[in-house]
């Protein structure tokens, strides 16, 4: 007798979500398998930040179903929140704390051990300031310490609305050597660009969000986008 | 091993609010020289009759109280919706009681510190006199502050998302404190009158379940408040 097959990382069907009375997502359908990276592409409002804070749980759908490895996003809200990490626009740190009383904070909530906090401050460049405050901090290097709060939860699900915004070309490569080693290890992501240029190297293909839907998908077969007509399943 | 993993969450989240507000230290100075003024102000209001001012401490301190503590409980939030930590926060897994007994704590040491200094305020203004039972004082100082922290961390809460937070907080709390309020007035009045063993009681009494029933309801409704 054959194996179950492995919970895809998303399966989405039917989403919609309005806030008032308009409706900015209009019934998105996503599968994205484990070890696979996706783009999210699309104008300013086009419901891409959205979708991910729906798929985070951090918003819920007003119509349409999300599974996370098999986790229901609405029934099972907290399962899911094991297995995502969640990058958005703001860093989401606070200025008083230091940054290394920030990670240590992180993984107090994330119930890790506070050793892992100097590994995860070397690996992204900030060990030198641990003591300082965020509030001295450039946007690069707030940046990177979210970066360092997503190496501390160990996710299977990374969730990346514009991870490459204010970092220099350093703080790129470090965020896709990350999503490099995470979908080799099994896990999936969601990237959410405005320019392609900088994920180009890690995006296994992406989909184009306008008017609520999915307009167009791509293939990214040797690095080049390829348009891709067939459905996304 | 899921209560002790909660203990540390609260824990974490009462010693960062904690640790932010003892480097800024401009929440505690302003919400205690608040306090202090409203003392002053209600000091000139009640004019210079020394037993009319006494008489009126109780309610005037327990008061001060409660304006500087709406400051208190709207900035315990706003930490966190500066720089989108709010979205953080709750996206983190466990018990969404970990957050709310987290922020109960920390709200609960800063009240209880800026209540110790106005008090002392109110106590030299207003030429009150200790009296021999002040253990009972003491008790009723800690249960008035678990009732008012305990509501003004909740209903933080729930405004902590609206434009109009400010403005929302007060108009929810102060009508959910009436009775914490009055009980911790009438019971402090009737201590300092020197009526421990009859009124005092009753109101001390009053005020442990008013507390009982606030912390447990409190505690059910906060997942409900915090998730979106």
């Amino acid at each position: 007798m054959c194996p179950p097959p492995p919970a895809p990382a998303i399966d989405a069907s039917g989403i919609a979500r309005r806030f008032g009375v308009t409706w900015v997502l209009r019934g998105i359908d996503l599968h994205l398998a484990a070890g696979e990276v996706l783009g999210l592409l699309g104008a300013n409002g086009t419901g891409k930040s959205t979708f991910l804070r729906i798929v985070g749980t951090l918003l819920r759908p007003h119509a349409g179903t999300v599974r996370v490895f098999g986790k229901d996003v609405l029934k099972d809200a907290d399962a899911v929140r094991e297995l995502v990490a969640f990058m958005a626009h703001t860093p989401g740190l606070y200025d008083n704390l230091t940054a290394r009383e920030n990670l240590r904070f992180a993984a107090a909530m994330l119930d890790r051990e506070d050793n892992d906090v100097d590994a995860v401050l070397e690996r992204v460049g900030l060990l030198d300031v641990g003591n300082e405050t965020v509030r001295a901090f450039s946007s690069g290097m707030q940046r990177r310490l979210a970066i360092g709060r997503l190496l501390l939860a160990r996710p299977r699900l990374l969730l990346l609305d514009e991870p490459y915004s204010n970092l220099d070309q350093s703080g790129i490569e470090l965020m896709n050597a990350i999503i490099s080693e995470h979908a080799d290890s099994g896990g999936a992501a969601i990237v959410v660009v405005h320019e392609i240029a900088p994920a180009a190297e890690v995006l296994d293909r992406t989909l184009t969000i306008a008017g609520g839907r999915i307009a167009e998908r791509a293939e990214n077969h040797d690095r080049t986008l390829i348009p891709f007509a067939a459905s996304d399943r | 091993m899921s209560l002790q993993r909660d203990w540390r969450r609260a824990r974490a989240i009462a010693w960062k609010d904690l640790t932010a507000e003892r480097r800024s230290k401009a929440g505690f100075n302003a919400v205690t020289s608040l306090a202090i003024t409203i003392l002053v102000l209600f000091g000139f209001a009640l004019g210079p009759d020394t037993s009319a001012v006494r008489a009126a401490a109780p309610g005037v301190i327990w008061l001060a109280a409660l304006f500087a503590g709406v400051l208190a409980f709207n900035r315990s939030y706003q930490s966190e919706l500066d720089g989108g930590a709010l979205e953080q926060l709750v996206l983190y897994p466990g018990s969404r009681k970990a957050i709310y007994a987290g922020k109960l704590l920390a709200n609960f040491v800063f009240v209880a510190l800026m209540l110790a200094v106005v008090i002392v305020a109110g106590i030299i203004l207003f030429q009150v006199v200790i009296p021999n039972e002040w253990p009972a004082l003491l008790a009723i100082i800690l249960f008035g502050t678990i009732g008012l922290v305990t509501l003004g961390t909740f209903y933080a809460a729930m405004s902590s998302r609206s434009r109009a937070r400010e403005v929302l907080l007060p108009l929810l709390l102060f009508p959910m404190l009436v009775p914490v309020l009055l009980a911790a007035m009438e019971a402090t009045k009737a201590l300092l009158g020197g009526n421990m063993m009859g009124d005092a009681g009753v109101w001390i009494r009053l005020l442990i379940v008013f507390d009982v029933v606030f912390l447990a309801a409190t505690f059910l409704a906060f997942e409900a408040v915090i998730e979106v």
